[in-house]
């Protein structure tokens, strides 16, 4: 777990992953609905019908204020590399600086330009055209995810680098490998699936709440229907990709592996999957658990037999590979209760995900009422609106935790890789602050968000910074009749 | 020194260019919300003039950092450690100033609309202060260690020379601002930018008089590099009093570029300074110099590579997306 104690390594660490989990709620959230938005004015544009104009308007709204607070987290991020891990980019820079640059030169400039360009151009480019920009911000966004992922990948598995002799520093010797780091192309797709997931299911749950008070029946309906189709592709797409990633951590990353399976002791042939356990992780034993069998061998090779190492297997093994480098005192052993039962709720929420894709899809199909009456459904559907926001997060304190004691797999430890400049006091202050900031910001962001699911398709405005228009009509600000030419 | 790692210098110079040239008018604008726009509706209007923009205009500072980092590590390690607590508040005046457009539009009460907009105003005057404070204060040298590590005091941040160099900053983008409102508006808001701006210039040219003074005692610039320094400082003066001359004679597209290129001359000031360091340490002997402070020549190779096949595309359609809205916005009509 995070270090306990008020020390410039546990607090550097709380900041990240405070700031981490926070501007990845919105991260995938904007990803996703791009795509969303982009399908529905992309049916506009194909079916010429207004519904579905107003619906890229209406959740384009949401994704507009997701991208503001997406953005200004975002710098928090790209700069805190320096400010709180300086050793780390001094260590790293050669490899992790260049996918950063990249990524904002190929994916941000993309995304900010046209998401200008797409808020306040409604009247003046054909629906084509329009519905192009925003299919941009939809590929800018994603290339984003490419770049900030080869980046993260490195740190997961270091490929195409030396140590350089001198500084003892890492050192690119082929771009090409890291941007084929096979670990990058699994966390990818299990990455824009997740995206995929977070927009339809709030898209969904947000109609459901509508549905529930027969608001715009018509609208929600099929702003529900393509949620939910685009949700289901991507919870099956997920689960799809997450079995794959699995299979390579047990290769790559046993101690993650067996982490998130809750195992200390190597499993036996019979692959016993724990659907609970508990654990003392002082004395790393496993003290009970509620096993089912096979399971376990199904997951990880896609067969019934098999033995998956466990931690202190894998511990043994790390100490005889790296106590040359780091010392007999290190600590490989992974925080297992946060990987056993984060992975836990991924597998189960991607399950779920799938079944009420289906199940909705089925209860709104065209000339039925039923997705009406089922009130139970629409609530179990607005209530889902969360969930998605969770299991992002359990999946990346899958990744990072269980990468624990390294930064830099089996390069660089965390304790390492902090400023030496850092003091407690300033960190406390920083950490205080942002905590403040982001409460306030999420609060802002719900109630700006609930506020226009309220309000309704008919009260969107897509001049972006006006006020209160009270006539509620369109204008367009660049227009030409906003303009006078004397 | 090798080609790659003088042209990388030179290609951070030219994001933070591009940064302060456009973030600058940016900034201008967020502090006008407030001290300017008299009512709602001349508020709206100030801010739709930089609403389709801002947003890829502060891509050029992410992508300065991240260029940064790519290319000399050592620097974006040690002044981003080394300036953290500026660094922290900048990206809090960042913040509040970035989603108080979006969020201010959908506020229903008047006390909350007064609250993002000076979020707006207050976030845009201590971002462009402190990023004045922080370029200044870093040229002068600061105590730094033989590894790069930065442990300075109070004074090595806030002194007399980066409290004018902040304010200096900070004056500059709001008249910058303002020229881009006068370019973008007609009626009362340009006649009354071009007021303001009208006053704002003698303030400006006792301002860059004072920094002058100053950057005399405060830097090694002078005595390093007379002839160029001298030659940058007299460009900006001109600069200054072409943007001045454009001012009152409303030749708004003079006005505006010859303020962007002013701030511009700063930024050449501070890099011609510079060179050939990255970061100057009171113990000259640990300076951090280009050529140690660089990735390796296979990065640097990777990077030019990519920023050469990349940046034309973006600029093509960042400039587009500028000409798609060149109108000039109408001011509301007086209540």
């Amino acid at each position: 777990m995070l270090n306990a104690g008020l020390t410039v390594l546990g607090l550097s660490r709380f900041q990240f992953a405070m700031t981490t989990v926070f501007h990845f709620f919105f991260v995938p959230f904007s990803i996703g609905l791009a795509f969303v938005v982009a399908v529905m004015e992309t049916m506009y544009v194909a079916k010429k019908d207004e519904t579905y104009k107003k619906m890229a308007q209406f959740w384009g709204k949401m994704f507009l204020y997701s991208f503001a607070v997406g953005v200004v987290t975002g710098i928090i991020q790209e700069f805190q590399f320096g400010m709180n891990w300086s050793e780390y980019s001094r260590f790293m820079g050669d490899i992790f600086g260049a996918p950063l640059a990249i990524e904002a030169l190929a994916a941000f400039f993309l995304e900010s330009t046209f998401i200008g360009l797409w808020m306040f151009t409604w009247e003046r480019f054909k629906p084509g055209i329009h519905a192009l920009f925003i299919w941009l911000v939809a590929i800018g966004s994603s290339l984003s995810a490419v770049w900030i992922l080869a980046a993260n990948s490195f740190m997961q598995n270091p490929v195409g680098f030396a140590i350089n002799k001198s500084t003892g520093r890492v050192v690119m010797t082929s771009f090409s490998a890291v941007v084929k780091n096979p670990q990058l192309w699994l966390e990818l797709p299990h990455v824009l699936m997740g995206a995929g997931i977070t927009a339809s299911f709030v898209v969904a749950g947000c109609s459901a709440w509508r549905l529930l008070k027969k608001d715009h029946v018509s609208f929600y309906r099929k702003s529900l229907n393509i949620a939910l189709v685009i949700g289901l592709i991507a919870s099956l797409g997920s689960v799809a990709s997450g079995d794959f990633q699995t299979r390579y951590l047990i290769k790559e990353q046993p101690m993650k592996f067996a982490a998130m399976e809750g195992l200390y002791k190597d499993s036996t042939n019979k692959g016993e999957w724990a659907i609970y356990s508990s654990f003392n992780t002082k004395q790393h034993k496993t003290t009970s658990s509620l096993d089912v069998p096979y399971v376990l061998n199904i997951l990880s090779y896609h067969k019934f037999s098999g033995t998956v190492k466990g931690q202190n297997t894998v511990n043994k093994e790390l100490h005889a590979t790296y106590d040359k480098k780091f010392g007999k005192n290190m600590n490989y052993y992974v925080p297992t209760k946060t990987l056993f039962w984060s992975f836990r709720l991924m597998a189960v929420a991607g399950g779920l995900f799938a079944l009420v894709a289906i199940v909705g899809l089925f209860f709104n199909r065209k000339k039925s009422q039923t997705i009406m009456k089922q009130r139970w459904f629409l609530y179990i559907m607005g209530l889902m609106i969360w969930l998605p926001f969770l299991v992002n997060t359990a999946g990346w304190f899958i990744t990072e935790f269980g990468r624990y004691p390294w930064v830099v797999y089996g390069l660089l430890t965390i304790a390492d890789a902090v400023s030496p400049t850092s003091t407690v006091g300033s960190l406390l202050f920083t950490n205080i602050v942002y905590f403040l900031l982001f409460a306030g910001l999420g609060l802002v962001m719900i109630v700006l968000s609930h506020r226009a699911l309220k309000a309704g398709p008919d009260a969107v405005q897509m001049n972006g910074y006006s006020s209160e228009d009270t006539e509620g009509k369109v204008e367009d600000p660049y227009g030409t009749e906003a303009f006078n030419h004397d | 020194m090798t080609s790659a790692q003088i042209l990388w210098f030179l290609l951070i110079g030219v994001l933070f260019s591009g940064f302060f040239f456009l973030e600058g008018f940016d900034f201008g604008i967020g502090m006008a919300v407030r001290f300017f726009g008299r009512n709602t509706a001349e508020r709206d209007t100030i801010i739709q003039t930089i609403g389709p923009h801002w947003d890829g205009n502060e891509v050029w500072l992410i992508t300065a950092g991240g260029a940064m980092f790519a290319s000399f590590p050592m620097w974006y390690a040690s002044l981003f450690s080394g300036y953290y607590l500026v660094l922290f508040l900048i990206l809090v005046a960042l913040i509040f100033r970035g989603v108080s457009f979006e969020f201010r539009a959908n506020m229903k009460t008047e006390t909350w609309r007064n609250f993002w907009e000076w979020a707006a105003t207050i976030g845009s005057f201590c971002a462009a202060f402190l990023f004045g404070m922080m370029f200044t204060s870093m040229i002068e040298g600061v105590p730094m260690d033989a590894e790069g590590n930065i442990f300075g005091s109070f004074t090595t941040y806030v002194n007399w020379f980066s409290l004018v160099g902040g304010v200096a900053v900070t004056l500059m983008c709001l008249i910058h601002g303002l020229n881009f409102l006068q370019l973008k508006t007609l009626g009362t808001l340009r006649d009354r930018a071009q007021a303001w701006n009208k006053l704002l210039y003698p303030v400006l040219i006792v301002g860059e008089v004072l920094f002058v003074v100053l950057l005399y005692i405060s830097t090694d610039f002078f005595a390093k590099k007379p002839v160029s320094t001298w030659s940058i400082l007299i460009v900006l003066v001109l600069l200054t009093l072409i943007a001045w001359w454009g001012v009152l004679k409303a030749h708004n597209w003079t006005a505006f570029i010859a303020s962007g290129l002013s701030l511009i001359s700063i930024v050449v000031l501070i890099f011609n300074g510079l060179f050939p360091r990255v970061m100057i340490a009171t113990n000259s002997a640990h300076s951090i110099l280009i050529k140690d402070a660089s990735s390796s020549p296979y990065t640097l190779h990777i990077m030019t590579i990519v920023a050469f096949s990349i940046l034309p595309i973006v600029l093509v359609y960042f400039i587009w997306s500028y000409w798609v809205f060149y109108k000039r916005l109408k001011s509301p009509k007086a209540a």
